[in-house]
Parts: C-alpha cells; structure tokens; sequence
C-alpha cells in the first residue's frame, strides 16, 4: 500500500530509484542534486537497496560508467546539475545514439558564470538536442511519479532511450513536501524487469558504439528521429498504465483554466503552481487568463500545444534560462515554429525569468499578462523582455 | 575479399549501429580515400617486410616468394611505407596520372 509521507524531495526522488530497483548507480555529488545521490549511496550501504555504487572521479564518468553498465545489461541510474551534466554531455549524446535506457535526474540549476549554483533550465535546455526523453517536474509527487515512469518508457522494447527527469534545483530538490510513496510490490506490478535487447556478452560477441562512416550517419540520425519521435506512444501508454495502477494522471502538456482564456502563461517546471495562483486572481478579477504547461520536452510535443493555445489572442512564454542574442528563449522558439508551420499567427512575447535562482512571484505571472495584453493593444514589436531587471 | 560497403537504409540498421560480426571493419573500403598509391619496385626490394609492419591498414601480404604485395583495396595513400622503405623501393604514385 501506498504510504503519504512528508518528505524531502532529493530523498523521495532516491527513494523512488530503489523502488524501481535499480542494478547500478554511479554518480558524482554536485549541488543541488547532492542529497539524491548521498541517500541512494545510504540505500545500497546499509544493505536496503542490492545495487553496484560506483563513485566516480568525475560526471564524464559517471556517465561513461552508465553507458558500460547499462551496455551490460543493468537498470542503471545517475543524476547530476549544471556544470556536472556540461562535463557528461559529451557521453549523453553517446548514450542515446548508442540505445541505452539509462536514467538520469537532473536537479536543473544555472551554468557559470558567475558561479551559481541556484535553479534555471540552462542544463535541461544543454540536454535538448542529446536525443534524450525529457520530463519536468512541477512538485515532489511528479519527480517520483515521473522517475518510476522514466524507467518504464526508457527500457520498453519500442523506446529504449535514456530519459532525463527535470526537477527545479533546491526549489523541488529541497522543499519538504507530502508524497504518495507507492510500495515495492506496487511499483514492480507497473514496472517490469529490464530486458535488454543488445547486450554485451562474451559468449555472444558485440561492437557497441562503433566508427560511422558517411554511408552511415545521416540514416543512424534518422532512426534517432524517428524511435524519439515514436516513443511519444509508448510514453502516453505509460502514463496511461500508471493512472490505472496509481491514480494519478499525467500528460505531456496540462492546460490550467487555458479553456476560454484570450491571454495565455506558458510555462514548465516548478514555477507552474505559481503561475496557477496567479490565474485564479486574474479570474477572480474577471480577466480571461489561463496556463499551458508543458511536462514533456522531448519529443516535442508540438501538436498538444498547438491544441492548446489556439484560441488564445495573446500568449506569455516564460523561458527560464537566456538564449544570448537569439531571437527569443528556446521554449518561446519551439512554440514559434509550431504556430507558424500551422500559419496561426496570436500575438507572441517570450519572457525571461527566473534566472540563477532569483524568485518568480504570483505577481510577476500578473504583470506579464498586462504586459502581453498592453503590447498586443499597442501593436510593438514581438521579441523577448527579462523580467525582474534592474536597469 | 572483403566486399564494398554500401548505404543501407535507416530502418534495417542494427539497435545503436551495433557490430555482430566479428571482423567487420575488413569490408570497409580505405582505398576510397587514396589520392596516391603506394608502388613497389621489386628490383629493389630485400623482402624485409617494413611496409608489412608499419602498414597502419591492411595492405601488404607477403607472396609466394617472399615479396610483400599492396591490396589497393585497403591502400589510402598515407606514404607511411614509403617513408620506412629502408631501400627507397616504395614510391607514392598519383592517383590519375
């Protein structure tokens, strides 16, 4: 039976991994995703979690250590942050090219510099083009609902790619929270053995990871494309199974009173819920303000997003980590393109917060629909504005 | 005798661009990348197998009478035999001319 429990969110997250029980973590502590590795490496040590803690020198190799463990065949598992995931990336890309269900949570946070170690997206948005499957989370029930989740969608036949859970760093990862905790037998009845389909194995001789030539690489991309693209399915097909088994529903992009909204938030991550308070104040006003937010980054989910923002006159998306001189953030940018290509042109402005950790407030979520409202009535430009600047 | 690779479609690619057979890399043709061929003059020649050994492909394999012959095949004109060749019997001949 499932247990509510107040807890930690760095240690439900650790807790959720040796419920999904895994065979090897290896990890690198880095602030802040440092409590989730510090307890699992708890889990194994004190003989409650039967998995191989491997203590790397350095993120690289963690996750060249998570590419040959999972190559072998185990449930492999790490996380990391910011500097941390930008000293792997180089093996991420491998690890997905290569097939291999690994999971990762990444407790987002700034890259340097100056030296931050407080929460935006510029690691998650680093991870973009790796080819990984990426979630974010908006609280402590989502990040172990959302992991259990990962291990099930990375390693199903039809997928079996690396996904990464995002979770806001020390705004999630440290906030005491309530959680629906399911059990061992709960989460095994949702989350089948690992069954590798390539594996490394003396008796049945395999080259993983080999030179391509240019014959090759341009096809190796697209079945890239296309498993990712494909995996869409199987990832709803997951959340389906879990809304069945735990009651709790999931989707890759959640409307929050977004039905008859002329203005609409769009955002992803921990700042959601309070862009949620900020909503119901505008309708208590009687102003017609609602929120799209996203929970799947990749694979796009173009579509669903599409669906719901298209009655909107006027839409506010917040990217929380700067594309410098870009043309706006890259949340801002995908949404773009996904209006364009359907020629839906409502009025667009990418709104930059929440960098390097500096709060965002029920009242800047307000000030951006008025600012939004204002420069569609006006007509100015569209483009990009950080919010909370000092001039 | 290895044979040429070819494009193959995306979707009858191996998982990962994975490798099941051992030895594969023999079919893959270097001797596309070549701009100059290594030629052997035989007059030349003390057998002392230097190209053999230094060969960073798999060009050479000595004959019957001793005498290490280029598989072009694999010859991506790198020079490195020519360059060892005690006895300057190697020489690096343009491709085209």
């Amino acid at each position: 039976m499932a247990k509510r429990v107040g807890m930690e969110v760095s240690i439900a997250a650790a807790e959720a991994v040796g419920l999904a029980d895994v065979d090897v973590i290896a990890a690198y502590p880095i602030t802040p995703q440092t409590h989730i590795v510090e307890h699992l490496s708890e889990l194994v040590a004190s003989g409650h979690l039967d998995a191989e803690f491997v203590p790397v020198e350095s993120e690289h190799s963690a996750m060249s250590t998570c590419v040959g463990s999972s190559a072998a065949g185990a449930r492999t598992f790490t996380s990391t942050s910011s500097q941390g995931y930008a000293l792997m990336s180089e093996i991420c890309y491998i690890a997905a090219s290569l097939r291999l269900p690994i999971v990762m949570v990444t407790a987002n946070r700034a890259l340097s510099a100056p030296i931050s170690i407080w929460n935006d997206h510029a690691d998650l948005m680093m991870a973009r083009d790796t080819g990984w499957i990426q979630t974010v989370a908006e609280n402590g029930q989502e990040v172990v609902d959302l992991i259990i989740h990962a291990f099930r969608v990375a390693e199903d036949h039809r997928v079996l790619l690396p996904v990464m859970v995002n979770l806001d760093g020390f705004i999630l990862s440290h906030m005491i929270e309530p959680i629906w905790m399911p059990d061992e037998a709960e989460v095994k009845a949702y989350l089948p053995p690992f069954v590798p389909k390539l594996r490394l194995d003396p008796k049945s001789p395999v080259t993983i990871g080999p030179v391509g030539m240019p014959d090759v690489y341009t096809e190796a991309k697209k079945v890239q494309d296309e498993v990712l693209k494909s995996s869409r399915a199987v990832i709803e097909e997951a959340w389906d199974d879990f809304e069945a088994k735990f009651g709790r529903r999931y989707k890759a992009v959640e409307t929050y009173k977004a039905d008859d909204a002329e203005t609409i938030l769009i955002t992803m991550g921990s700042i959601s819920e309070t862009a949620m308070t900020a909503v119901d104040a505008m309708r208590e006003q009687g102003r017609k303000a609602g929120l799209v937010r996203i929970r799947l980054f990749r694979p796009f989910p173009a579509q669903d997003l599409f669906d719901a923002v298209k009655g909107a006159k006027q839409l506010a998306i917040v990217d929380r980590v700067m594309n410098l001189n870009g043309i706006c953030g890259p949340v801002c940018g995908e949404i773009k393109s996904v209006l364009f290509d359907r020629q839906h042109a409502p009025y667009v402005q990418n709104y930059i917060a929440g960098l390097g950790g500096r709060d965002v407030t029920v009242q800047n979520f307000t000030e951006m629909v008025d600012a939004v409202e204002g420069s569609a009535q006006r007509g100015d430009p569209m483009g990009y504005e950080i919010i909370n600047l000092k001039e | 005798m290895a044979k040429e690779t070819g494009i193959v479609s995306w979707k009858d690619l191996e998982l990962g661009i994975s490798i099941h057979k051992p030895g594969s890399a023999g079919e893959l043709k270097t001797g596309d990348w070549r701009s100059a061929r290594a030629v052997t003059d035989f007059d030349k020649c003390i057998k002392c197998g230097r190209c053999y050994i230094f060969c960073p492909d798999m060009v050479y394999t000595q004959n019957d009478k001793g005498y290490y012959e280029q598989n072009y095949y694999y010859c991506k004109g790198c020079g490195i035999c020519a360059h060892e060749c005690p006895v300057d019997a190697i020489t690096m001949v343009q491709e085209g001319d």
